[in-house]
């Protein structure tokens, strides 16, 4: 009776042992699989998010209130010339952020032409120019400006 | 069981998915690219992935360089960033409120395990390379609070106007920076006694990507170059530094223009007369050697590198705009640094600068670390006021309330900082 039974719990015992590690194996590879996959995608390559980023929709010559959106530049005579020569390199952030005469924005683009590679603008730099001087002109500011833009807010202690 | 299975799937899903996005992201980026470029880009196809086309810059800056997003953006190419007077509270800078300068754009893919630093030039006995990991175990380490200001911070107030970033009063930051000294280095290499000027070279890329022009490549006179403080640093408040701040080697020279503290360095020239490297010849951190009248016109020879920084301050509490009611004390305070001085006064004026009070100004953390200061300020009646702070260094001299001298760049504008303050 022993030798029987324990003939019997051997077989068993053997197909419940095969069972589980076909089982297990089965989930294993599932698991490294899956695994490696979310490791591939989570931690090689973070940097995918920033291609979403590409502003295709845009209307490339789109003027609102006045302001070319592309680039924030001012609508006016002389703004694609603008457009075309002065952003290739930097962006058209620090010329809009500038105020300069005709003859300040002159020696800006030849500074630019002697050391940063701007090509010659040939008959577009007068009406680059010009464009320039007239909607990025200095103001006069004094020696001191008032506070200006001031928000309010109420302090709590 | 089943929710790991569901995990497992989840995640095998969110894998395909990403796939397809990319794919599909990846060829518009080609496709746009060869738009805007107007020529098909070869070898496009076998472009890494993840690999991210020098043309396109992430509009993000916030979340790229780990900023709050209250930081100003004055430029986005180069990038040039800064803070509001408000965010630098913080005794130490945290990264998120220091502003960012950059000359060049920023540069990519850096192996750390293959940067070196080479120190070469005239005045070498010999010249030697070190990688990071001999800077890091052959030299003692140091960490020091530097106060780092760039010398156009206050540019947008001088009238005529000054070409270049219009910086209000936001490009200055004090953070916690862990190196070794350069002079350590230095004395390893074996310096000539014919030395002068330090002048560094670093890995960014010149706007125009010619790869002839380097963006910048400033230095200093061997005496800053050898104080204690002036650091090769590889540590920004006590983890690698920032990319947008230099990784992964950054010369740190507290108190001057922080052009000089040249990012992304991988050499030092060791020159035997004036570094003329870009930036530092013609009108660039150079003011008239003469004070000269407001928009006058001045000959290169009669420009001077600038050096250590003027003493200046800057209220970082409350905010401007503060409306507090009337009888309640009003608690202010800030930094002050002067150069390669002490602030060893501070003072605070309600009413337009008649009268001045003197308020506490603590010593500083270390040599060239700002300082801080707080007062209580009692007002007498309702009203509009201003709050105007002045610092005055361990030589005597303070801070104007008018613009400084005016020069053709717009350099070294310390003028008294102030907030204002309605009493209801």
């Amino acid at each position: 009776m022993e030798d029987n039974s324990g003939h019997i719990n051997f077989k068993d015992q053997v197909t419940s042992i095969y069972k589980f590690l076909l089982v297990f194996f089965t989930f294993l590879i599932i698991s490294v699989l899956g695994f490696s996959i979310f490791l591939n995608e989570y931690y090689k390559e973070p940097i995918p998010e920033n291609y979403t980023i590409v502003q295709e929709e845009v209307d490339e010559d789109l003027i609102e209130n006045g302001i070319h959106v592309r680039t924030g530049f001012v609508d006016g005579e002389g703004l694609m010339e603008v457009v075309n020569n002065c952003t290739n390199c930097h962006s058209a952030m620090i010329v809009i952020q500038n105020r300069m005469t005709k003859e300040r924005w002159i020696a800006t683009i030849k500074w630019m032409q002697e050391t940063q590679n701007l090509w010659d603008l040939g008959g577009n730099e007068e009406i680059i120019v010009n464009y320039l001087a007239t909607n990025y002109a200095p103001t006069k500011k004094g020696r001191r400006e008032g506070l200006t833009n001031i928000e309010w807010y109420e302090l709590e202690e | 069981m089943c929710n790991i299975c569901y995990f497992l799937n989840h995640s095998f899903l969110i894998s395909l998915h990403k796939m397809k996005r990319r794919k599909f992201v990846k060829n518009t980026v080609l496709g746009s690219m060869a738009a805007l470029i107007g020529t098909e880009i070869v070898f496009g196809s076998s472009m890494l992935e993840g690999y991210k086309p020098l043309a396109l810059q992430d509009p993000d800056p916030f979340k790229m360089f780990g900023l709050d997003n209250e930081m100003v953006v004055l430029n986005d190419k180069p990038w040039n960033i800064e803070a509001k007077a408000h965010l630098l509270d913080d005794k130490i800078t945290p990264n998120k409120y220091m502003f960012i300068r950059n000359n060049g754009l920023i540069p990519e893919n850096i192996d750390i395990s293959k940067w070196t630093l080479t120190i070469e030039g005239e005045s070498v006995s010999q010249k030697k390379t070190y990688t990071l990991n001999e800077l890091k175990s052959k030299f003692k380490q140091y960490t020091y609070q530097l106060t780092l200001e760039c010398g156009g911070n206050g540019r947008s107030e001088f009238d005529p106007p000054a070409k270049g970033n219009q910086w209000t009063v936001g490009a200055v930051s004090c953070a916690e920076w862990t190196g070794v000294r350069l002079r350590d280095v230095l004395e390893d290499v074996g310096i000539k006694s014919n030395a002068v000027y330090i002048g560094f070279h670093a890995a960014d890329k010149h706007l125009s990507l010619d790869p002839n022009k380097e963006p910048i490549s400033r230095g200093a006179p061997m005496e800053k170059a050898l104080q204690d403080e002036t650091l090769l640093a590889f540590s920004m408040n006590g983890e690698p530094i920032p990319l947008s701040h230099g990784y992964p080697l950054r010369l740190v020279a507290g108190g001057w223009p922080a052009s000089v503290s040249g990012k992304w360095i991988h050499s030092i020239s060791i020159r035997d007369k004036v570094h003329d490297g870009t930036k530092m010849t013609g009108t660039a951190y150079r003011v008239p050697c003469e004070s000269v009248a407001p928009g006058t016109k001045v000959k290169d020879e009669d420009m001077c590198i600038i050096e250590s920084m003027p003493v200046k301050s800057l209220i970082t509490y409350p905010k401007s705009g503060a409306v507090i009611k009337e009888g309640k004390k009003l608690s202010i305070r800030g930094h002050a640094w002067a150069g390669e001085l002490e602030v060893s006064k501070m003072e605070y004026s309600i009413d337009f600068g008649a009268t001045w009070n003197q308020c506490p100004i603590e010593s500083p953390a270390n040599r060239l670390a700002w300082q801080h200061f707080s007062a209580d300020i009692s007002f007498p009646k309702k009203g509009y006021y201003e709050v105007w702070a002045r610092a005055t260094d361990s030589n005597g001299v303070a801070q104007p309330m008018l613009l400084p001298g005016w020069n053709p760049k717009g350099y070294l504008n310390n003028a008294c900082h102030r907030i204002a303050i309605k009493v209801s």
